[in-house]
């Protein structure tokens, strides 16, 4: 490809943060009418690079030319003023606003909503998208919201577009939808650039990968010229096999069961309609849906976090026993001696303090042990070494504040702390979110670990060529209704994700 | 397309940085904010600032006396912020410390005035455990209704500083001695019931004691034990608190008792101690400076004991250069605000540094 047409240059850019090198002399170059997938495991600088780029932070070495012509970008401001325009894993929309409101928010010069909504549905009309000036940003579904936030960028005229993990909160058909988009918009001469860890995207999607490691830029190729194993290969810097095990159940027997279990939010709204399922010892049970249908109401029920409006949730002890976990709270559900693990979404507000270093955040399970006043501060030391070591976490010592950890570092904490106190049920809630091909592997492995030794594990996923290859059987999920249960093994991806979105997966429009 | 010059600096994060670099940029801040308030003390006043400064530290150390009561008033202040501190590591912001304090003073007061005629052995016991309850009891009402009712504390804790001032404006009428003077004077001066016991002869060393007691102890409970855990852990996350079972409010309401159990007992060696009197600005606005001392030593209890001593030896050092020189008693918080500016300000340095961009650096060449 011809040098000149680079529509973004970025070289020898560096960026540290404290002792950390993020960035290390980066060369890269993004070319119009293309689309570049950026490939790296969690830490490598992808997003970091990618911000330099939009204005979000400014290099402390190197130089940016934007069509030959060498630039200073020091905010998003100057970034849009250069045509660039990035969306960001987190939606920064006003809720209360409608789409139009939203897109022309912050510009400057006269306030006219309706010259905008025009150009709006121009810009629509051009490309594909599906969107309602005037719909409230509260109605629209995660996937609408991406699509304002594209639209909002390419308002501000932005023909380099940069999309952070822009599909891992989308449905199967959704994302199809986002990449016939960004293909219109690249046969458009726009320069795109996606952020993503699905490998099976990068090869339908990308005309062109690069890929970081550790900070440095290893190299670029076609897409067509490479496959998943080598790219995955080159981010980690060995070779890796990207198979995910599934070994067969052991000695199933029922473990929980819940039975018509009813949940309404605060504000009334039906969560989970009348959900009824088992959840086997030895076997993962995995649990598919849009994300919102309910699947955090139905694993926090369990754990005891969500009050409930009808149902019941029983644990199965190994004699048989039946113990209702409703309206147990997670204390009493431990007293009970009731053995469950939870591994929750939102890792750094739940499931771990990200101020507290190591050792505190494996104390949190156990400090309440023992008699005394004091807490013990030696066992969860000792732990936290061993979470270090067997699960290879990247921390300068067990004395650093979760939070300066990489994505996939705190996730293996939170596991390993987990799965230490030896549970009987383990439900785990996008458990590989975020995390690159490698950590995700070192995940899967430890549950397919905690299944062979018999436990009972529910995994929410989000990723259904993950949850059709690890799962033993999955519950679909569809507006908080159990759509259906599949086995894992034999089902067909498009089928699942048409449960997803209709009730028993039938076109009945 | 339009053009930007690269900006001369930018702020970079630092990495961890050993212990002797914070406080050489802190000792850095110190010399420069005496150079500050040196230059505007000559500018302002046309005084030697030398002797301004000589006079600064004469009033902390210039007596026996004065030294004392340098102690006095840090000990005073720290008791206070150690107080708080536990509600504030909770993220509860406790600034009732005040009304607290004053809960515990007047239930002093009322035990020495109402008992006078008992022993002392009967008094001094009821007068530490009714001034806890009371200043337990003025911290736990904002902390229940919080807990309940999610009630904001800052606004609660405040507005009942304003209800102990009055109670005890209005009890000052009603103990008033001698009759018409709508003072409460010295309660039992020539009998000493309900008056604390010196130690060695002196009147300050008890209060003293107690306060170094609680800072260690202080210390101990927020660091070592289950519940200064879970305070951390509420602090931190209430959803992480909630999703490892911890009972929140349960947590909340324990943790004012105990913040307002503290400010009582300082009530208690406010007017037991050393006062041996009542009114309603015996605890001196302690309540408030007590919530800088506790964030300026980072919620721990050990700095705590240099912010409040820093605190009070700028407070005594002002007041001495106002009668000295005849000097506004402004002039001295003046100063005494160039200092805090500084120290503050060298924890941006201490976190972060500015660098000079690649531009800047031709430019010099």
């Amino acid at each position: 490809m011809d040098i000149n047409l680079a529509a973004v240059k970025m070289r020898n850019i560096t960026k540290r943060f404290g002792s950390v090198l993020a960035n290390d002399r980066v060369w890269l170059n993004i070319y119009k009418g293309e689309i570049l997938a950026l490939l790296g495991e969690n830490g490598s600088g992808k997003t970091t690079l990618m911000n330099m780029l939009s204005g979000i932070y400014f290099p402390d070495e190197g130089d940016i030319y934007i069509n030959d012509e060498k630039v200073v970008i020091r905010s998003p401001k100057d970034a849009f003023a250069h045509g660039i325009g990035m969306i960001h894993q987190h939606f920064k929309l006003v809720d209360v606003l409608t789409a139009t409101e939203n897109i022309v928010l912050g510009l400057e010069g006269k306030l006219d909503l309706k010259t905008a909504a025009q150009k709006i549905r121009q810009i629509c009309d051009a490309y594909g998208f599906d969107v309602d000036p005037d719909q409230k940003v509260y109605d629209m579904s995660v996937s609408q919201k991406q699509t304002v936030e594209i639209v909002k960028v390419l308002f501000r005229g932005a023909d380099i577009l940069i999309l952070d993990e822009p599909t891992a909160v989308l449905t199967p058909q959704e994302t199809d939808k986002l990449f016939a988009v960004l293909r219109n918009m690249r046969d458009d001469g726009k320069a795109i650039v996606i952020i993503t860890h699905k490998m099976h995207e990068v090869e339908s999607l990308s005309d062109r990968v690069a890929v970081l490691r550790q900070g440095q830029f290893v190299g670029d190729m076609p897409t067509k010229d490479t496959n998943a194993q080598d790219m995955t290969n080159m981010m980690v810097g060995y070779p890796v096999s990207l198979n995910i095990n599934r070994p067969d159940p052991v000695d199933p027997k029922p473990r929980i069961e819940v039975k018509n279990l009813t949940v309404r939010s605060i504000d009334g709204i039906l969560k989970l309609d009348d959900v009824s399922f088992t959840a086997m010892s030895g076997e993962i049970l995995g649990v598919a849906g849009i994300s919102g249908s309910g699947q955090k109401e139905l694993l926090e029920a369990i754990a005891g976090l969500q009050p409930v409006e009808g149902g019941s949730i029983c644990y199965v002890d190994d004699d048989g026993t039946h113990d209702e976990l409703l309206g147990k709270d997670p204390l009493s559900i431990a007293e009970k001696g009731i053995a469950l693990s939870f591994v929750p979404e939102d890792r750094l507000g739940m499931g771990l303090v990200g101020e507290m270093n190591l050792s505190d955040n494996m104390m949190l399970r156990s400090f309440r042990k023992g008699k005394g006043f004091f807490t013990d501060r030696k066992s969860p030391r000792r732990l936290a070494k061993q979470v270090v070591e067997e699960l290879n976490v990247k921390t300068p010592n067990i004395e650093t504040p979760v939070r300066k950890l990489s994505g996939g570092n705190v996730q293996k904490v939170l596991v390993g702390r987990e799965i230490a106190s030896a549970p009987k049920v383990l439900l785990t809630a996008y458990a590989v979110r975020g995390l690159d091909i490698n950590s995700s592997h070192t995940i899967y492995d430890l549950i397919n670990q905690q299944k062979q030794k018999g436990i009972a594990v529910i995994y929410v996923g989000e990723d259904l060529d993950v949850l059709l290859e690890l799962c033993d059987r999955i519950l679909v999920l569809c507006a908080g209704k159990v759509s259906g249960i599949v086995p894992g093994r034999g089902a067909k991806k498009r089928d699942v994700g048409m449960m997803m979105t209709r009730l028993g997966g039938k076109d009945n429009a | 397309m339009h053009k930007n010059r690269e900006p001369l600096f930018h702020i970079v994060k630092r990495g961890d940085m050993p212990w002797y670099f914070s406080w050489g940029v802190r000792a850095v801040a110190i010399a420069l904010a005496l150079i500050c308030s040196a230059v505007i003390t000559m500018l302002v006043t046309s005084e030697n600032p030398i002797q301004i400064f000589a006079t600064i530290i004469d009033g902390s150390f210039g007596s026996e006396r004065k030294f004392m009561i340098l102690l006095q008033n840090t000990a005073m202040l720290l008791c206070i912020a150690l107080a708080l501190t536990p509600a504030f590591k909770m993220r509860f912001w406790n600034i009732g410390g005040e009304g607290q304090a004053l809960a515990g003073a007047l239930a002093s007061a009322a035990c020495m005035i109402l008992m006078k005629d008992q022993s002392n052995l009967l008094v001094i016991p009821c007068m530490v455990l009714t001034s806890i309850l009371a200043g337990a009891l003025w911290g736990a009402i904002p902390a229940f209704f919080k807990a309940k009712f999610g009630t904001n504390e800052t606004l609660f804790t405040l507005m009942m500083n304003y209800v102990a001032i009055q109670l005890v404006a209005y009890f000052s009428v009603v103990w008033e001695n001698p009759k018409g003077s709508g003072t409460i004077g010295v309660i039992n001066p020539m009998t000493k019931v309900g008056w604390l016991p010196e130690i060695l002869g002196n009147k300050y060393a008890l209060n003293i004691l107690i306060v170094a007691v609680l800072t260690v102890g202080m210390y101990i409970y927020l660091k070592y034990t289950k519940q200064g855990y879970e305070i951390s852990v509420v602090g931190e996350s209430e959803r992480t608190a909630r999703y490892i079972g911890i009972k929140v409010e349960k947590v909340v309401i324990r943790t004012m008792l105990i913040s307002g159990a503290i400010c009582g007992l300082a009530g208690l060696l406010l007017v037991g101690g050393t006062n041996h009197t009542l009114n309603s600005s015996i605890v001196d606005g302690r309540g408030f400076t007590a919530v800088m001392v506790s964030w300026l030593g980072k919620f721990n209890p050990i700095w705590m004991v240099l912010t409040s001593f820093l605190l009070v030896f700028l407070g005594r050092g002002a007041g001495e250069i106002a009668t000295d020189f005849g000097l506004n008693a402004s002039f001295g918080d003046i100063l005494t605000g160039v200092i805090l500016f500084f120290i503050i300000g060298s924890e941006f340095f201490i976190n972060y540094k500015i660098c000079r961009t690649k531009s800047a650096k031709k430019e010099e060449k």
